[in-house]
């Protein structure tokens, strides 16, 4: 059990000090059997870098995500992450993160956070020990032991936001996470995120079909076109950071970005 | 608390209870207005008169029934659950016994019920074979299921945070599928009292089927309803001990909090 436990910390251990995280895609194709969902993307992400992606529904965004996870082998193309290009080994450096939050309903919020841990072989026990703290930070104190179905939808995605973090991967990849949410809600989330992200730095696909989003989170962003999804568009952000949420979408850098972004997804 | 307790008790179960008085009351009324012979259909109160007179007799015979079912609803659990994990597990064991474990559903259980009496003897051997035939298909039927129909997308998730097969079957198929096991289990619980009594029927010496052919033979009828009452009876109460099984197992699947 300790020799289990060890070689799980010394994993994450490597996983954290593997230098590389950055995101190499090239020329992928992928197709379900007469769809072509993405045409030749092309697209590079340096470590710690964030990149948005935005396009009309059905344009294949999720589907380059599954590819990157390693859960989805492209038709044609390479795809490294961190310079690992085989599935199994991509799966090993990216955290996926939904649009539904997925949590299990019998398991507790802090159960929840466990998963990754557990599944490396730590008891739950120690899992939960090393959980435990997060909540604090997460704005989930004293909500450790409530179960998902009584916990908010803002709350929810939080703990399935650490349950992803937990897997302590230096790739995010974010789909739609929180589109299930109400704008209130969703425009406290993305504040929340991006001070998380400051904490700990992350190199980050997130997919959304928000562009305020996209654009707030994003250090560059990426337009599909519909399908069969290809990138359109690439816009570097530049916006400044720090700043409240509020200031940045009303400055008229933030509204002539958005303006190129949309006129890039309607054309 | 208890008071809304009782209200709501009294809510769920209270038309079905005055309608179990009813039929009696009615039945009583008819056998006294008709003046049917006992042996032929004997008056509740009479049938009540037989459980407290042969209380000692029916009672010894009803534990030898219990044992039964407890041991073969015990066996059918085990070998239900097992097989379905096994179905789930592997596609190839899927493909070949899938198909023959349904049409073992069409060979009648009360036809086999003597061959398993000349092949096993005398004893609970055969009984517990019939009760187990009985009662594993629904839970067989049920767990590859409910572990079939586990959203994949929960799957996809488990393996963006390094789970193994056998992590993502502990800690998310099999979980998930507990429900459906739960009310495949149930179904399987109503029917394991009928199934000994077919179990005593084909071959015994003791228990509440062999008693209610010892007193047919007798033409004491009021005997017989008062044997099939405390089977049904059983057949109620293990169906009921599933039931708290499942809210305490399971009480996130009360109010739609189950993973589709």
């Amino acid at each position: 059990m300790a020799a289990e436990r060890s070689l799980a910390a010394s994993a994450g251990s490597e996983a954290r000090a593997g230098a590389d995280s950055s995101i190499e895609i090239r020329e992928v194709r992928q197709t379900f059997g007469e769809v072509v969902a993405l045409e030749r993307i092309d697209l590079s992400v340096a470590q710690h870098r964030r990149v948005g992606i935005v396009g009309p529904s059905g344009c294949g965004k999720s589907t380059l995500l599954s590819n990157v996870a390693g859960l989805l082998e492209p038709d044609a193309g390479t795809i490294s992450v961190g310079g690992a290009t085989a599935p199994r080994d991509r799966l090993a450096r990216c955290a996926l993160m939904p649009q539904k939050d997925l949590l299990l309903p019998w398991r507790t919020a802090l159960d929840n956070a466990c998963l990754a841990l557990e599944n490396r072989g730590l008891s739950r026990a120690e899992a939960r020990r090393r959980a435990r703290p997060f909540f604090e930070r997460f704005g989930l104190a004293a909500f450790e032991e409530r179960m998902p179905a009584q916990l908010s939808g803002g709350m929810r995605q939080r703990v399935a936001f650490l349950r992803t973090l937990m897997a302590e991967k230096d790739v995010l990849l974010l789909d739609e996470p929180f589109a299930a949410l109400d704008s209130i809600t969703r425009a406290g989330m993305q504040e929340w995120l991006l001070g998380a992200l400051e904490q700990e730095p992350k190199t980050v696909l997130l997919v959304t079909h928000d562009v305020d989003e996209a654009l707030l989170v994003g250090h560059r962003v990426v337009v599909f076109s519909a399908r069969p999804g290809r990138i359109v568009r690439t816009l570097e952000t530049d916006l400044p950071r720090g700043l409240p949420r509020r200031e940045i979408v009303t400055s008229p850098e933030f509204a002539a970005l958005k303006e190129q972004a949309l006129e890039a997804l309607e054309s | 608390m208890t008071a809304e307790r009782t209200r709501r008790a009294v809510a769920d179960y209270g038309p079905s209870a005055a309608l179990v008085v009813l039929a009696v009351v009615i039945w009583e009324a008819l056998v006294r207005a008709l003046d049917v012979p006992h042996w032929l259909w004997p008056a509740p109160s009479l049938v009540a008169a037989t459980l407290r007179d042969d209380g000692g007799l029916l009672a010894s015979q009803m534990w030898v029934t219990l044992r039964e079912v407890i041991f073969g609803f015990a066996i059918a659990l085990a070998a239900g659950l097992g097989i379905g994990i096994a179905l789930h597990i592997s596609s190839t064991l899927r493909r070949a016994l899938y198909p023959l474990l349904i049409a073992s559903q069409s060979v009648p259980t009360v036809v086999l019920a003597p061959v398993l009496v000349i092949l096993m003897g005398y004893n609970i051997g055969p009984k517990l074979a019939i009760i187990g035939l009985f009662c594993f298909f629904p839970i067989v039927v049920n767990s590859v299921d409910g572990l079939a129909t586990v959203d994949r997308e929960y799957v996809r998730m488990m393996l963006t945070l390094d789970a193994s097969r056998w992590a993502i079957f502990r800690r998310v198929e099999f979980p998930a599928s507990l429900p459906l096991i739960f009310s495949g289990t149930r179904i399987a619980a109503t029917y394991a009292a009928i199934g000994a009594v077919f179990g005593e029927w084909a071959g015994s010496d003791a228990g509440l089927g062999y008693e209610i052919l010892q007193a047919k033979g007798r033409l004491d009828t009021p005997r017989v309803f008062a044997a099939v009452l405390i089977v049904t009876l059983m057949a109620i109460a293990l169906f009921l001990l599933v039931a708290l099984v499942e809210r305490l197992t399971i009480p996130w699947a009360r109010g739609g909090g189950a993973i589709e």
